[in-house]
């Protein structure tokens, strides 16, 4: 039986041209996949290439040095970490409180749906009007740039992600846990709280986790908000020193040595950022 | 939903007979209180949300109010971009930004289908996961990172097997050979084209990878019980299904990539000229607004960078709309949301 189906698809021209058409397709298809898998590879490698002569010691310990001097980037990972914890913690509690109204409390009325769409389109809204926003509403009303203005700017990016993974997350939860519950006489708040919220949770660390990995490489909308800062500074009032902002001035240079300190804080970036989206797919797996 | 909120509000006020005689106990009444803050808080950050994308849009009519004043409706369409002597016009960028967004969508659509064809038709079962969330890593890699890559890796490589390769073949059809001539710079529109196109596979092969899997597998089984091969399951079957998805996904690509920043900003060149070789130095509407807006002098400069950024808002706005409508539609049809 197999033996005169392959003789007949191997005599008739049409068959062996369908079947022709198949395999190139799927191979068009494979190397498709090896050209997409073949730049993340190619990024990778050079990062970890160019990084590994700066990823030392004194990276996290120095100041971002003058051209020509020795230094590291100390104070830009200071800033870094201070603005992305401020806009991280600025924007999760209003994403997942927006969240919570669009799957919680979002069954009827227009404001829900409405939210969700606008939510979708700045989800993918260029960072970069992001900061021209935050510099038209604040900086250029106080008049200076600042740490506050890069964390709002941030937060402003956080927004979306989280809003968009808590109402996804709690969708998931059964309407039968919030059932049992309500039958229980738990008053709504409560049942979103201690029910819905908890059932949802690995999901809801997700999204957060994956708007810190987004925040933590953006640049654009820190250029006209936090600018940068040669020097050390907690002050979140002034001009603040940044990685991204780091690596975009030594990196746009011609000094081969901040070249080597910038390709050391991409390096570090990128690390961080793959670290923290495949640490929140397993979280979000194993739940 | 809600009927089972009034259920559960009813059963809370109501927990038995006596409950009905005397008033309702003071815990039960701080619930309802609580009940009403929660609510209103949730609606009131949803609502702030809800209104981010206006005053977004206000914001920047307002800093952009005096170069849409001045230069009005022309401002679109003039070339001349002079900080000297302030006379602004967005054409150059405008341009920019389409030009590179569409030479990214031209590499990235083919792609991205024939990962999504992969990842959903050909891959074994194990190697799906891996596989897609290493492309979408791709997404994960902050935009600075392609940026310096761009400059200091593949912009060299390019300039120096690329486009003579391309100026030799491609550069000698007339007419078409007009896009590809010019000296051999490395950086330049197609470059930054190409890493736009990198940037945005990964997003349009999450939608297509998803709008495929809403295909019911019975009417796939079904051609495949017709003899048909796997090509002809999905060209044939699979896309016309889902072709509301995969335009949606192309224009959540493109949204991507007309807003893209700082990759494009280190390998495009920032030139205020038209040219139309895409070997060329170019400008984008962010690349200029990266470049040049902590430097703007001048309230007028300043204006005309943040109406630049009000056009860069409402194109994206308005690509994104639409893909997010299409998705909808797409939804709508399945009875199930993407």
């Amino acid at each position: 039986m197999s033996d005169a189906r392959t003789l007949a698809q191997n005599s008739n021209p049409l068959y062996r041209r369908r079947r022709r058409m198949n395999s190139f397709m799927m191979g068009v298809s494979t190397v498709a996949l090896a050209f997409g898998l073949f730049w993340l590879l190619w990024i990778i490698a050079v990062l970890l290439w160019n990084g590994a002569a700066a990823l030392r010691p004194s990276l996290f310990t120095q100041m971002t040095p003058p051209p020509g001097g020795t230094g590291g980037l100390a104070n830009a990972i200071y800033g870094s970490v201070l603005m992305a914890g401020a806009g991280t913690l600025i924007g999760t509690p209003i994403g997942i409180l927006a969240g919570t109204y669009l799957a919680e409390y979002g069954q009827r009325g227009w404001l829900a749906p409405a939210t969700r769409f606008i939510n979708d389109v700045l989800l993918s809204a260029p960072s970069i009007v992001i900061g021209l926003f935050v510099y038209a509403i604040y900086v250029s009303q106080v008049k200076h740039f600042s740490g506050w203005a890069g964390s709002i700017a941030l937060a402003i990016i956080v927004v979306p992600v989280v809003v968009r993974t808590t109402d996804d997350m709690l969708k998931l939860v059964p309407n039968s846990l919030r059932e049992a519950a309500a039958a229980l006489g738990c008053p709504t708040w409560k049942m979103i709280t201690l029910v819905s919220y908890r059932a949802a949770r690995a999901g809801i660390i997700t999204g957060v986790l994956l708007a810190i990995a987004r925040i933590a490489g953006e640049t654009a909308p820190l250029l006209f908000t936090a600018l940068n800062n040669q020097f050390w500074s907690s002050d979140m009032n002034k001009p603040m020193a940044n990685l991204p902002v780091v690596i975009f001035q030594f990196a746009m240079s011609p000094y081969e040595d901040w070249h080597t300190l910038a390709w050391g804080g991409a390096a570090l970036i990128t690390i961080l950022v793959l670290g923290i989206n495949i640490a929140a797919r397993a979280l979000f797996s194993r739940k | 939903m809600s009927a089972v909120l009034d259920n559960g509000r009813l059963a809370a006020a109501d927990p038995s007979a006596a409950a009905v005689l005397s008033p309702r106990p003071p815990m039960l009444r701080n619930n309802a209180l609580m009940d009403a803050i929660f609510r209103n808080l949730t609606r009131f950050f949803a609502f702030l949300v809800f209104s981010l994308l206006a005053a977004i849009l206000v914001s920047l009519m307002i800093g952009g109010f005096q170069s849409i004043k001045e230069f009005g409706l022309p401002f679109l369409w003039t070339e001349e971009w002079d900080p000297v002597q302030e006379k602004f016009g967005a054409l150059t960028p405008i341009v920019g930004t389409l030009v590179t967004s569409a030479i990214a969508l031209l590499v990235a659509i083919p792609v991205s289908f024939g990962i999504a064809i992969f990842l959903t038709e050909l891959s074994p079962v194990w190697l799906r996961r891996p596989l897609g969330t290493a492309i979408e890593m791709l997404a994960a890699i902050p935009s600075i990172i392609y940026g310096m890559w761009g400059l200091f890796v593949f912009a060299p490589l390019f300039q120096s097997h690329v486009q003579p390769l391309l100026k030799a073949t491609v550069g000698q059809i007339p007419g078409v050979g007009l896009l590809f001539a010019g000296p051999p710079i490395g950086i330049g529109m197609l470059t930054a084209g190409i890493i736009l196109a990198v940037m945005v596979i990964p997003f349009i092969t999450a939608v297509m990878r998803d709008v495929f899997e809403l295909v019911p597998a019975m009417l796939k089984e079904s051609a495949y019980a017709l003899g048909s091969t796997t090509w002809e399951v999905v060209w044939r079957v699979v896309l016309p299904f889902t072709k509301v998805g995969v335009i949606g996904g192309v224009m959540l690509g493109l949204g991507r990539a007309l807003g893209e920043t700082m990759a494009v900003t280190f390998v495009i060149g920032n030139a205020h000229r038209l040219k139309a070789s895409l070997f060329a130095p170019g400008n984008s509407i962010a690349s200029a607004l990266a470049n040049e807006f902590t430097e703007a002098v001048g309230e007028l400069y300043t204006s005309a960078l943040i109406e630049l950024g009000l056009i860069l808002f409402l194109i994206t706005t308005v690509v994104l709309a639409c893909s997010k409508l299409l998705l909808l539609q797409l939804a709508k049809r399945e009875g199930v949301r993407t």
